[in-house]
């Protein structure tokens, strides 16, 4: 009820602005007398400026009434136009921002929300000059970009963990704490130290502790991470790559991110981003990937693709109260009001695929507008709302979509791959980590390529790397090991192994807890040593091509061979880090060592000392017992003594 | 003398406490000697070999054992030139400018051009504070003026004049030429007396008092003040050379004008990132399209090329949407337009400052410039001054942080068009005032002239040769300045805590800052101003270097309580016997020779 005083309330409020609108707009004066003021106001050219101080104030009234110099002066009177309405002057479009937010309805009954904002930016950061005028896309980024000849940057945000099995695939995959990722131009020499500052200078924008990032948790994988965007650099010495499991992220990271969107989150979908909400979720991740990209098919021009996304798994049975419905308001505890005027498109897409005559959930305000698309090999259809059309908005001027379920039940295609990792082993000493990986294809194999990247400080022993699949050993057609140095570098491990059609393979390899130097150690040992995800890439069959039923909906002709663009996709999953214990010591050791030495070292001197130093000599040999009392009783007796 | 030593069973301590030259009791198995003068004996030996094994490791304690304690926990603190530092702490700079007066012709008669000294110097002393002294020298040279340069001193004005005799001779940097004309010349305005060119030279008209046929000594004395007025103006004067100490000095309070003119100039640094942001809180009302890029090529571009030998800049701009101003605009229904008073422009960055963001690529200072652009329902928008009047270039500066400008597009939204508006910005007239601005912020002084004073104006480039002069004066001293407080203050905290690690690198940057202060100084008292500020910029670089090195924070830092917590289960058992066997030693040595006394009394 209050929520619709309060929209109520809202909406006077527009009406009072608009009418304000119609008003200014009517308040106009003659261009040309403008422009003529304009114009003589710049030609006198006296230097002095009477500047006054302000003491009060740090603040001060520039009263000048002109400093251009008169050359210049002179010729900007032709050369430039003075401000003028452009009617029928649109300037070419050279940056153009998108923003979606995609809503898909979990078999679990959690909601899945994606957000992407999408800027396109048509200009050349590897040109000699730098470029320096940002209109839409951030400054902040666009100046590491140059400073650092960055080709591709990923970098992710992760809270909590993806579960494959029970919400199928992520649009974006991230694994749990922060993940950065880096292709540099080839002009770069020191690609180390270039990734070190980078690093810094990334911490610093999104308020992370990037700076961590070192050669000690750096890799170069040889195979996975391809660049994403277009590249003729394929040599992976210019790629780095690295995690920090142990990240938590927060508001201090979402306030930057936020900030790098054109309009903020005064308007368009970023009015949703609160972060008490967000934060009140079971998965969240953040992520910035920035790439060059073909504006066209035949690749002529090039831009710069910024990607801002934010991916939110809302578990709606614990807040919802044993209901099971939703609203755009019960998700961010806002809704929508208006597109970002800056977007050139701005849409919302309502995932109804397992929906289609309405049996399983209600969709309100209803919109006929469906649109469908091949999304990780699978067919799914989307209800759209456009909001850049009024209408979409309604008579409220208000959009706070709502689904309420009619029946629980529901069954989920099972993903086709998916992996699990543990470490197994007890005591302090050795372990053996456990990849699983599942191909739940009924029928079809397919290679993926793992890249494990482990700490030097858990000595992998090589020689016991076992893969094995239904029970028979599986001989990775690649692998690139690199061992590690202490202190130094990781181990990276990278295999490409076949899956068998709905199987397990198992990747074992065994390993040796080093000790660690006593600084090394982290303000909380006891509490484990994070092990970065796996990362698994692959090109899964698509489900389209494997569903054989789907094609009564498709004319017999098309449906014979599973056509080519849709018979696989690719799919990165990232399985969980492993928190592993290392042998801790006490840490009053060191005192305690040096005071057990000490003594150890003085009692030992001590005894020589007294060796060295004491004088020996011979005393009287004092009579035994038996002759004292002997001698006793013989004086008591007048008897002289033995 | 036999002394068989028995199993261990058979010794038996005889006193347990204070264990040193503690005696050892062995039963005498020898038949046959007499086991009193045995005893006298052995004990005789024993003694003196117990005190010699005392002495000796007390020897080896003190000789090896405290030089290798001393070794292995001392930090590596490598040499640094404090003598030179000390010295350097105790500024004595001197400030040389060279004048040239050349008289034209009508102002000298032939006897006295015969009589010119060819060059006279004057000190000038200044006591800034017990730690800082100044001293302004100037040397001046006299000449009459060459053939050509009468010619070009009989254009018809005074720019013309200045411009062909720029021509003739290009002056170094921080010199000045004075063009001294007679009182009929033409070349300046009746009530002007002198002209101030472009470059680095000035007119000088003769007072009509000093009419041809006084000595020459009365005519150099007349002069003598007005051109060092033109010194004043063209090169430097006291109050900006205090301003530009003001690192080291603690400025009187009381002439608040200066401070405020010295605060409001951005620190000397080696750069500066420039950042235009066009602030768009209404992207709904209007789309506002700027051509910065153009605009700071042909306005601001010239004036940093030419400002490149005091720091590097680099440009860029941005577009904000959505940035508010922190304070909400009043409506002034008599002027039917919304006003921002003077008091609250404090309160107007902070919340557009958040949206600015910082320079992601260097660390030199950012001089922000923003173009804000009132949205709809404000406009139009104007700043009032303390007196309630509207300020007519609408705009405002902070200091050592950047200007803000107000446009108004209010008057631009087409009857008929849709919203949003589609708006040129008048390049013009923004970069005019955000021009004065940058000329403020980085000290170019747009100081009042003296009456009589005539000044050019500036030329494309916005700034004339003797304003860069005047800046580079006054950056060289505050280099010179910033210098020395920071390796000063350096040594002073290396010289208090005793447990910094100084490494090579610091040491080599704290010499050359050093060597390159010496410099600077020098070049400053030899006048040139060019080497003495690129050394002063080398100085500066190299102690901040050496002063926010992060190998300077590696400071391992034991607390003395702790050092002895550490120290003495080692120490004190080590210790107490030697030191203890000592003093018996010396108490013994005494006894004997108390006996000794007894004897011979």
């Amino acid at each position: 009820m209050a929520a619709r005083r309060c929209l109520s309330s809202v909406l006077l409020f527009i009406l009072c602005t608009f009418s304000v609108f119609t008003i200014t707009r009517c308040q106009e004066t003659t261009l040309a007398g403008d422009n003529g003021a304009a114009a003589g106001d710049s030609s006198p050219a006296d230097t002095e400026a009477a500047e006054q101080t302000v003491e009060q104030t740090r603040w001060e009234a520039t009263e000048v009434t002109e400093a251009i110099p008169d050359e210049a002066a002179a010729d900007k009177q032709d050369s430039a136009a003075p401000e003028t309405v452009a009617p029928s002057f649109t300037p070419p479009p050279k940056d153009d921002f998108q923003e979606e937010l995609v809503i898909r309805p979990l078999h679990s009954g959690d909601i899945y929300a994606s957000f992407q904002f999408r800027t396109l930016w048509q200009t050349d950061f590897t040109r000699e000059n730098k470029v320096s005028h940002y209109g839409l896309f951030p400054k902040s980024l666009g100046q590491i970009i140059s400073k650092f000849s960055v080709r591709e940057l990923h970098i992710s945000f992760t809270q909590g963990y993806w579960r494959t099995m029970q919400w199928g695939q992520p649009f974006q995959p991230s694994p749990p704490g922060a993940e950065l990722w880096v292709w540099f131009q080839d002009s770069v020499t020191d690609v180390d130290g270039t990734w070190k500052e980078l690093a810094n200078v990334l911490s610093g924008i999104f308020c992370a502790s990037l700076n961590f990032i070192d050669s000690t948790n750096t890799v170069q994988p040889s195979a996975s991470f391809k660049p994403l965007g277009i590249a003729n650099v394929t040599d992976h010495q210019f790629l780095r790559y690295a995690t920090l499991p142990r990240e938590i992220v927060c508001t201090e990271n979402l306030t930057p991110w936020k900030k790098l969107l054109p309009c903020g989150t005064k308007a368009g979908l970023a009015v949703l981003l609160k972060s008490e909400k967000l934060f009140h979720s079971s998965f969240y991740s953040q992520a910035v990937h920035i790439r060059p990209v073909c504006e066209d098919w035949q690749c002529k021009t090039t831009s710069w693709e910024l990607r801002q996304t934010l991916n939110v798994v809302f578990d709606l049975h614990t807040s919802g109260q044993g209901k099971r419905e939703w609203s755009l308001f019960k998700m961010f505890s806002r809704t929508l009001t208006e597109a970002c005027p800056l977007a050139s498109t701005s849409k919302i897409y309502i995932d109804v695929t397992d929906n289609p005559q309405g049996e399983q959930f209600e969709l309100s305000p209803f919109t006929a507008l469906l649109t469908q698309a091949v999304v990780l090999g699978d067919r799914r259809t989307y209800s759209v709302y456009d909001l850049t059309q009024q209408i979409t908005f309604g008579s409220v001027r208000s959009l706070n979509l709502l689904i309420r379920w009619k029946s629980s039940e529901g069954d989920m295609l099972r993903p086709l791959l998916h992996a699990e990792r543990y470490v197994a082993g007890y005591g302090l000493q050795t372990g053996e980590i456990h990849t699983l990986m599942y191909n739940n294809h009924p029928y079809r194999s397919f290679p993926v390529l793992l890249l494990d990247s482990v700490p030097w400080y858990l000595r992998l022993y090589i020689h016991t790397l076992t893969v094995t699949s239904k029970g028979k050993d599986n001989k990775p057609s690649y692998i690139h090991y690199q061992p590690s140095k202490d202190r130094v570098r990781p181990h990276l491990l990278e295999m490409l192994v076949q899956l068998p059609p709905n199987s397990v393979t198992e990747v074992t390899v065994e390993f040796e807890r080093a000790l660690l130097k006593w600084t090394e150690y982290t303000p909380d040992p006891n509490h484990g040593f994070y092990v970065g995800s796996s990362v698994i890439s692959a090109l899964v069959p698509s489900i389209v091509a494997m569903d054989t039923n789907r094609t009564w909906e498709s004319p017999l002709f098309s449906s014979f061979f599973p056509c080519k663009e849709e018979s696989s996709y690719f799919v990165r999953i990232y399985t969980e880090p492993l928190l592993v214990n290392l042998p801790t010591p006490d840490f009053s050791m060191p005192y305690n060592v040096i005071c057990l030495t000490c003594t150890v070292v003085a009692v030992g001197y001590g005894s020589l000392y007294n060796l060295l130093t004491r004088s020996f000599q011979i005393e009287e040999p004092s009579p035994g017992l038996a002759k004292r009392l002997a001698n006793i009783i013989r004086k008591m007796r007048g008897v002289p003594p033995l | 003398m036999v002394i068989s030593v028995l199993s261990e069973t058979g010794c038996q301590r005889k006193s347990t406490t204070s264990g040193h030259h503690d005696t050892f009791v062995f039963k005498a198995e020898g038949a046959g000697l007499d086991p009193v003068l045995i005893n006298m004996a052995t004990t005789e030996v024993e003694r003196s070999r117990g005190q010699l094994a005392a002495m000796s490791i007390a020897a080896v304690v003190i000789i090896v054992g405290v030089p290798l304690w001393w070794r292995t926990t001392e930090t590596y603190r490598a040499w640094l030139p404090v003598t030179q530092i000390t010295e350097l702490a105790k500024l004595q700079l001197q400030l040389s400018a060279d004048v040239e007066v050349v008289f034209a012709r009508g102002t000298v008669t032939p006897e006295q051009q015969k009589k010119f000294p060819l060059t006279q110097t004057q000190d000038e002393e200044h006591e800034v504070d017990e730690n800082t002294a100044l001293r302004y020298r100037y040397e001046t040279k006299y000449r009459t003026a060459t053939i050509m340069e009468e010619d070009a001193l009989n254009q018809p004005t005074a720019a013309e004049a200045d411009l062909s005799l720029h021509t003739l001779s290009e002056s170094p940097c921080g010199s000045l030429v004075v063009y001294v004309v007679p009182e009929s010349s033409s070349l300046l305005p009746q009530d002007v007396d002198v002209y101030i060119g472009q470059r680095r030279t000035a007119l000088l008209r003769l007072g009509a008092q000093m009419r041809v046929g006084r000595n020459l000594e009365q005519l150099l004395a007349h002069m003598e003040p007005r051109i060092k007025q033109v010194l004043k103006v063209m090169s430097f004067s006291h109050t900006d050379i205090t301003a530009a100490l003001s690192d080291r000095i603690r400025l009187s309070p009381g002439n608040k004008e200066t401070i405020a003119d010295s605060m409001r100039a951005f620190k000397s640094s080696p750069g500066y990132e420039i950042t235009f942001s066009l602030l768009n809180p209404d992207p709904k009302s209007h789309r506002l399209h700027w051509d910065v890029e153009g605009a700071v090529r042909t306005y601001i571009q010239p004036l940093l090329t030419k400002l490149s030998p005091v720091a590097n800049f680099s440009i860029d701009s941005q577009t904000l949407y959505y940035a508010m101003l922190g304070v909400n605009p009043r409506f002034d229904s008599s002027r039917s337009s919304y006003t921002l008073n003077a008091d609250s422009l404090a309160h107007v960055i902070n919340p557009v400052e958040a949206r600015l963001g910082s320079n992601a690529a260097s660390s030199n200072p950012v001089l922000n410039f923003l173009l804000y652009v009132p949205d709809a329902l404000h406009s139009p928008l104007y700043i009032l001054d303390h007196k309630k009047e509207e300020v007519s270039s609408n705009a405002f500066h902070s200091p050592r942080w950047g200007g803000i400008m107000v446009y108004n597009v209010h008057d631009l939204y087409g009857p008929q068009s849709a919203f949003p508006a589609n708006i040129n910005i008048n390049m013009a007239k923004v970069m005019g005032v955000f021009l004065a601005q940058l000329r403020l912020l980085l000290g170019v002084q747009a100081s009042s002239p003296p009456p009589g004073f005539l000044m050019a104006p500036c030329g494309s480039t916005g700034l004339a040769d003797w304003e860069l002069d005047r800046l580079m004066w006054s950056r060289s001293v505050e280099n010179v300045a910033t210098a020395t407080t920071t390796i000063t203050s350096l040594a002073q905290l290396l010289d208090q805590i005793g447990t910094i690690v100084i490494n090579d690198n610091i040491a080599e940057q704290v010499s050359s800052a050093v060597t390159s202060l010496q410099l600077a100084v020098a070049e400053l008292e030899a006048g040139n101003l060019g080497f003495a500020l690129q050394y002063s910029k080398e100085a500066i670089l190299a102690s901040e270097r050496a002063f926010f090195d992060p190998s300077l924070l590696h400071l391992l830092y034991f607390p003395d309580d702790q050092k002895f917590a550490i120290y003495i289960p080692l120490f004190l058992p080590m210790c107490v016997p030697i030191l203890l066997s000592v003093l018996k030693m010396v108490s013994e040595a005494r006894q004997r020779r108390r006996d000794k006394q007894a004897k011979k009394d």
